[in-house]
């Protein structure tokens, strides 16, 4: 099966390894994959803050780079969401309109994949710590992903999995949120420090590169010895 | 006379809100509560079946409504009209305060008795009465406390959430003379006594609507106290105010949305009372009000009709998205500086009272979608909030000019596979002067206000498509 990797923005800034860890994965599962060179980002920070214009060129971009695909996958619920809102976002243009939903057809966050379109909840890792799952806003919400990183984390031989309590609260990330309303943005990682902490596991998995890169944050900040990790990381992670 | 609680703006609202650690704890505690009985409310009684299907017939409901909401107003003003009582459609806050001026100076009207009611709040009636000279008193426990304690609802539903039993036996041992304990039997008694003997003595009743009936030309009301019910019955006279937006065109209607409303707002089946009262003038019930008057108050609600705002017409003040918003949860109502708080506070607010006023609250949320997830009539709350949005950085309200010129720049790197390739090779380089151990802890410019509270991690130098090319060269699968 050939898969079209879509890194994210934040993904190639900051996360080559997460790319590198979702390569490795789908690989060992059969797929072939390939890196569209055009792609750039998915425009959710211009979309979410109002600035449609300049949301909908990141969104032209994005079709024409996978065009030729016939599965975009990535590793961010968030950004997937955002190609599935391309639809709304280009719905007065009959030409990209449907450009627009054939892409949002056709993209998929990687657990979404792993275990809808490959049926996979097994991928044979093996990652012994005492962790807790974030499960992340657009993820769960918009994008209607709330099992399969949970699936797949089940399968996964040493690791002992910690439910979060109040899991279903944002973590405070909000995009450009975490920056415009800082001091409301600090109280909600704060308590989802408190709660990570609560559940005394040593790493915390998510499967959003931006949500882990909030928590990260704080956690590093209050110096807090609890590891952070993607869940392509901990997935590829094998004897 | 508007929405607007104070003076303050909303990051001051914000800074003193969040030290009320009594608040935030109070609010916490609550959502957690209220999100419980709600589930089990939603999902463990069987013979209600299935929540989706409830919601989705909620939101149908709402919005055959509010398409054809002028046949829907008529038909209920007809219907009142008919049973002998009056109708007076508000345009503004002002146009209603002045109509129920006239009835109660008509009735020579000293003492009033109030349901609890938002938009009763929304234009200020209680002090539109006091300055008349009338003795106006409300019945709901909780807006009575408010009231002795010159405070403004923190909730829709629980409107002095924000105080605990301690602030109470104070602020009525200061207000009313009170000498008892903070025990809320006690102080229930009390009130109770004190309810009594006022609605005795009232001329005239006012109340909200939660919903009218169009067919039947009929306000109900949803509560647990029973206070409303002397309010409709006691006085012979008995004004309602409602949005216009309340109405519901049948009974069969009301029954699904009353269903939504109680398990939304507070995880009952059905509240203790729903009261439903119709001018009955010409057969002389015991119970009917001799002289009824409804007002129905536009006040900027006519603004949202055929926009993409009017999905947030369908509310129907459950305060569901306020009891899972993770924003309120730490900023308290209060904070909205509005009297409509959380996520449809911060979509409606900007409606009825206009971007100058309210143009931060759109910002005040990190669009996690727990409110659209919550909403019983399935109002895309976040994307409303993204529709104010755009409207605000297209000229409705202020932006900065430096944000708008960011955006630009992040849509034409975006829209360019080289210039954002340019970019992403550039950044470790540029922030490297920041950068130590891998992350940074005190960022310039945009970056400030994030490594004020978190590091933030230094971009890697690590290129991914450069490794993208090697492996696909021939590199081990397994490296």
């Amino acid at each position: 099966m050939k898969v079209s990797l879509f890194l994210t923005c934040i993904g190639e800034v900051f996360y080559p390894n997460v790319g590198k860890d979702v390569v490795k994965v789908l690989e060992r599962l059969g797929c072939e994959v390939d890196f569209p060179e055009g792609q750039t980002c998915c425009g959710q920070p211009a979309y979410n803050s109002g600035y449609r214009k300049d949301a909908i060129k990141g969104a032209k971009q994005m079709i024409n780079a996978f065009a030729g695909a016939a599965y975009v996958v990535a590793p961010s619920g968030s950004c997937v969401a955002m190609v599935h809102e391309y639809p709304a976002l280009l719905q007065d243009d009959a030409y990209w309109l449907d450009k627009a939903r054939e892409l949002s057809n056709k993209t998929y966050e990687f657990t979404q994949f792993l275990v809808d379109v490959l049926q996979v909840t097994d991928v044979g890792a093996v990652y012994p710590a005492k962790a807790t799952y974030h499960s992340s806003c657009h993820m769960n919400r918009l994008l209607g992903v709330k099992e399969a990183p949970k699936q797949l984390l089940q399968h996964v031989e040493g690791l002992e999995l910690e439910p979060l309590s109040n899991g279903y609260d944002c973590c405070g990330f909000g995009g450009t949120f975490a920056v415009k309303m800082s001091a409301i943005s600090e109280q909600m990682v704060d308590e989802k420090v408190r709660h990570i902490e609560e559940t005394n596991a040593d790493t915390l998995i998510g499967a959003d590169c931006s949500c882990l890169m909030n928590i990260k944050g704080r956690l590093e900040r209050l110096d807090k010895p609890i590891e952070v990790k993607h869940i392509a990381e901990v997935l590829n992670h094998h004897k | 006379m508007s929405i607007k609680i104070d003076d303050k703006n909303f990051y001051d609202h914000v800074d003193q809100e969040l030290k009320d650690t009594f608040m935030r704890n109070a609010i916490s505690n609550a959502q957690d509560n209220l999100r419980g009985k709600k589930i089990a409310a939603t999902t463990e009684d069987e013979p209600f079946g299935n929540w989706e299907e409830w919601r989705n017939a909620g939101e149908e409901i709402r919005r055959h409504t509010l398409e054809n909401l002028d046949y829907y107003l008529q038909q209920l003003s007809e219907n009142i009209a008919e049973r002998g009582g009056h109708v007076f459609f508000a345009a503004t806050a002002e146009e209603a305060n002045q109509y129920i001026k006239e009835v109660v100076e008509q009735k020579n009207a000293r003492n009033v008795v109030k349901t609890k009611s938002m938009v009763t709040e929304e234009i200020s009636l209680n002090e539109m009465l006091e300055d008349m000279g009338c003795d106006i008193l409300e019945t709901d426990l909780g807006e009575y406390i408010l009231q002795i304690d010159d405070d403004r609802p923190s909730h829709f539903v629980a409107p002095s959430l924000h105080k605990n039993k301690e602030q109470i036996r104070d602020t009525y041992r200061e207000k009313i003379a009170y000498d008892g304990t903070e025990k809320p039997e006690e102080l229930t008694v009390y009130t109770r006594k004190v309810l009594r003997e006022k609605f005795l003595q009232a001329d005239v009743g006012i109340t909200g609507c939660n919903f009218a009936v169009a067919d039947s030309g009929t306000v109900t009301l949803v509560t647990n106290e029973g206070n409303a019910n002397m309010v409709t019955t006691l006085p012979d006279t008995q004004i309602s105010v409602m949005g216009m937006e309340r109405v519901v065109p049948s009974w069969e209607d009301l029954d699904v949305l009353v269903s939504l409303l109680c398990r939304s707002a507070v995880g009952q089946h059905l509240s203790t009372y729903v009261t439903a009262v119709s001018p009955d003038v010409e057969s002389d019930t015991v119970d009917a009000p001799s002289d009824f008057h409804l007002v129905i108050l536009d006040g900027g609600r006519s603004r949202a009709l055929g926009t993409e705002f009017q999905e947030a017409l369908h509310c129907i003040r459950c305060a569901a998205c306020v009891n899972v918003c993770p924003v309120y949860r730490h900023i308290g109502g209060h904070a909205y500086g509005s009297i409509y708080q959380g996520p449809i506070g911060a979509v409606l607010s900007p409606i009825l009272a206009g971007y100058e006023e309210y143009q931060e609250l759109p910002f005040a949320s990190s669009l996690c979608g727990a409110c659209t997830e919550a909403c019983p009539v399935k109002i895309p709350l976040h994307e409303l909030l993204i529709r104010h949005r755009e409207r605000i950085v297209a000229g409705e309200g202020k932006t900065k000019a430096s944000e708008k010129l960011m955006m630009k720049g992040f849509g034409n790197m975006t829209s360019s596979a080289s210039v954002f390739q340019t970019a992403v090779k550039a950044a470790p380089t540029l922030t490297r002067p920041f950068a130590k151990d891998g992350s940074i802890s005190k960022g310039p410019g945009p970056l400030k206000a994030w490594t004020n509270k978190r590091d933030f991690p230094a971009p890697s130098k690590d290129n991914f498509r450069q490794w993208f090319a090697d492996h696909k060269r021939g590199g081990d699968i397994n490296e």
